[in-house]
């Protein structure tokens, strides 16, 4: 073999080596710039006095004080607030209490399985039309309650600024809670049948079995589906959107629709920055814990 | 009271177990309403008059059914101020997506077996720092991409959407093939290694094949997120080239005229169907999908 024909081999070796790493760099690359860069920039642009156009001189937390002096924030704050604590609480109590029923060896499970899941298909704009109507002041549920002959029967929820969050609650919980039914269900039945026999044999009735025994060996569910009901609510923007527009007024608002609102239609690039920046260290807050545990749990 | 103890529990326990069955039945039924109860009332709106609609309530059926408000919400219902129905924004989400999905599913395939099957210092790093992107909220790079996407000359098309899509979906997909390929053997692999098969020999041959199910899952998850995104196309994209969840919004918010409840309802079922569609027929991939993204949410 000539030498050019050696070297060319070697060469073709080391390429053949280098492969993976030279397929996988651009894509590394790509996520360096739309993830890693554009998170920074964000946060540049949060610590600069950004109006209508990028400015690019650092002003200090001047955007941070403006946005927490801001009525409006702190409305959304409130929603976000309220909106996290039920959904999360309703959505989990369902999905539990929902798991556990189709755990009783339900002969048509999988068709009701089927029926509790098919909400997660839609887009949370669909889902939103469809309860902006149901909960229609004039002829959603009122109506349908008057003409079952509760007359005075009052439903205004969607208009009134009070009670509006409510009603995100409600379309959200209906959405998600087949979500939380299928984990739940994934996870008891991954529970070993001997433990429950176990305490089948201990004299502990189905009831004590699940709240003492079952339900325990649960919590990785719950710490997970904690962690993606967490996740949804804080980023809910599309839910939101549709069935109240952030409104009556801006009664519904939340951090994703303010956001989007100072930065697309208001042009306050520098508070709509500050405020995407406190999202995602909300977010950040959930999750880095939980992925930190995994990831270590994983490498383990 | 007469009857023997033993025979008495038993009958009692059966009677019991049956009493239990029947509630769980119940309780099953009345959420399985529930769930089901906003469909039906959309699909029997869609189907009424306006004029049935102001004089029935929300379950009434239809007394004469007319398909005019699918028909309208089809092809002539005003988005803003264009009135050709949904017909065009459909046409907008099918060109974005199908692109969107099959670019993301084939980087994230080739990332995930080079990550895993083809381990390099820093592989691990490198998925860690990459699967980070999974978990932002989008509001966070809303800004930059807007600029970037200005600059790139693909601000308000249907082709940013697509570059949008195709970036953040990345993690995902990288994550999901991540861990199939995690689970498959590297005996087989290995042994194509010393046959002399090449990176993408090997990928084509030997991996792809196998992980059939990886694809579905991905592509089934890729084509319901992208499908019915609503942020970045409302951010992104403009007038024309929104994608239909967009013009869903905008044909039931908007305020003027006479409120047409039945051709929001046609319209939102419409938007709803190919995604519906999908859940129906691959249901399995599409909880698999759910349960593989649990990490995300």
């Amino acid at each position: 073999m000539s030498q050019a024909a050696k070297r060319g081999l070697a060469a073709r070796r080391l390429f053949e080596r280098l492969l993976p790493r030279i397929v996988v760099s651009p894509l590394f690359a790509a996520s360096l710039f739309f993830v890693y860069g554009f998170i920074a920039w964000t946060v540049y642009i949060s610590f600069t006095r950004s109006g209508v156009l990028p400015s690019y001189t650092l002003d200090g937390l001047s955007q941070y004080i403006r946005l927490w002096a801001t009525p409006r924030w702190q409305v959304a704050l409130g929603n976000l607030f309220i909106f996290c604590t039920l959904f999360i609480a309703l959505c989990t109590a369902i999905g539990v209490l929902l798991a556990i029923l189709l755990d009783q060896r339900i002969r048509i499970e999988g068709a009701i399985r089927t029926v509790y899941l098919y909400p997660m298909a839609l887009s949370f704009i669909v889902t939103g039309t469809a309860w902006k109507w149901i909960l229609n002041p004039g002829l959603g549920i009122e109506r349908l309650m008057h003409s079952m002959g509760f007359a005075g029967f009052r439903f205004d929820w969607l208009v009134n600024p009070k009670m509006a969050i409510y009603t995100v609650v409600i379309a959200g919980v209906w959405q998600s809670s087949g979500y939380v039914m299928a984990l739940f269900l994934a996870g008891l039945r991954s529970v070993d049948d001997e433990i429950i026999k176990a305490a089948a044999i201990d004299g502990a009735g189905p009831l004590r079995t699940y709240a003492s025994v079952v339900l325990p060996i649960m919590r990785p569910v719950f710490l997970s589906s904690f962690i993606i009901l967490a996740h949804l609510a804080i980023k809910s923007f599309d839910l939101v959107v549709a069935l109240t527009g952030g409104g009556p007024g801006y009664a519904t608002d939340m951090p994703a629709t303010f956001m989007y609102s100072f930065a697309f239609q208001r042009s306050e690039l520098g508070t709509a920055a500050a405020s995407a920046v406190m999202m995602l260290a909300t977010i950040l807050a959930v999750i880095v814990p939980y992925l930190y545990s995994e990831l270590r749990g994983a490498n383990k | 009271m007469t009857q023997t103890a033993p025979a008495g529990i038993v009958r009692r326990k059966g009677l019991r177990h049956r009493l239990m069955r029947i509630l769980l039945f119940a309780v099953l039924g009345v959420f399985c309403l529930y769930y089901l109860l906003p469909l039906f009332i959309m699909m029997a709106t869609s189907l009424k008059s306006l004029d049935e609609i102001r004089t029935g309530t929300l379950v009434s059926l239809p007394r004469q059914i007319t398909f005019d408000a699918w028909l309208k919400a089809w092809g002539s219902a005003c988005v803003g101020v264009r009135c050709d129905g949904l017909k065009p924004y459909i046409w907008n989400s099918v060109l974005m997506v199908v692109p969107a999905v099959a670019i993301s599913t084939a980087l994230g395939a080739v990332n995930g077996y080079a990550l895993t099957k083809w381990r390099f210092p820093g592989a691990n790093t490198i998925f860690a720092l990459m699967l980070f992107g999974a978990f932002i909220p989008f509001q966070v790079v809303l800004l930059p991409m807007a600029r970037t996407l200005g600059v790139l000359g693909l601000a308000g098309s249907v082709s940013g959407l697509i570059l949008v899509h195709t970036v953040y979906g990345l993690a995902f997909t990288t994550l999901f093939f991540r861990n199939f390929f995690m689970g498959v053997s590297d005996g087989i692999v290995q042994a194509a290694k010393i046959d002399g098969a090449g990176f993408f020999g090997i990928f084509s041959q030997i991996v792809l094949p196998m992980a059939l199910p990886a694809i579905v899952v991905t592509v089934i998850w890729q084509f319901t997120q992208i499908w019915n995104d609503f942020l970045f196309g409302v951010a992104f994209t403009v007038g024309d080239s929104n994608p239909v969840t967009v013009a869903l919004n905008n044909v039931v918010n908007t305020s003027t005229g006479v409120k047409e409840y039945n051709v929001d309802m046609a319209a939102a079922i419409i938007t709803a169907l190919p995604t519906l569609l999908v859940y129906v027929l691959a249901g399995k991939y599409f909880v698999r999908g759910l349960a593989a993204g649990a990490v995300k949410g």
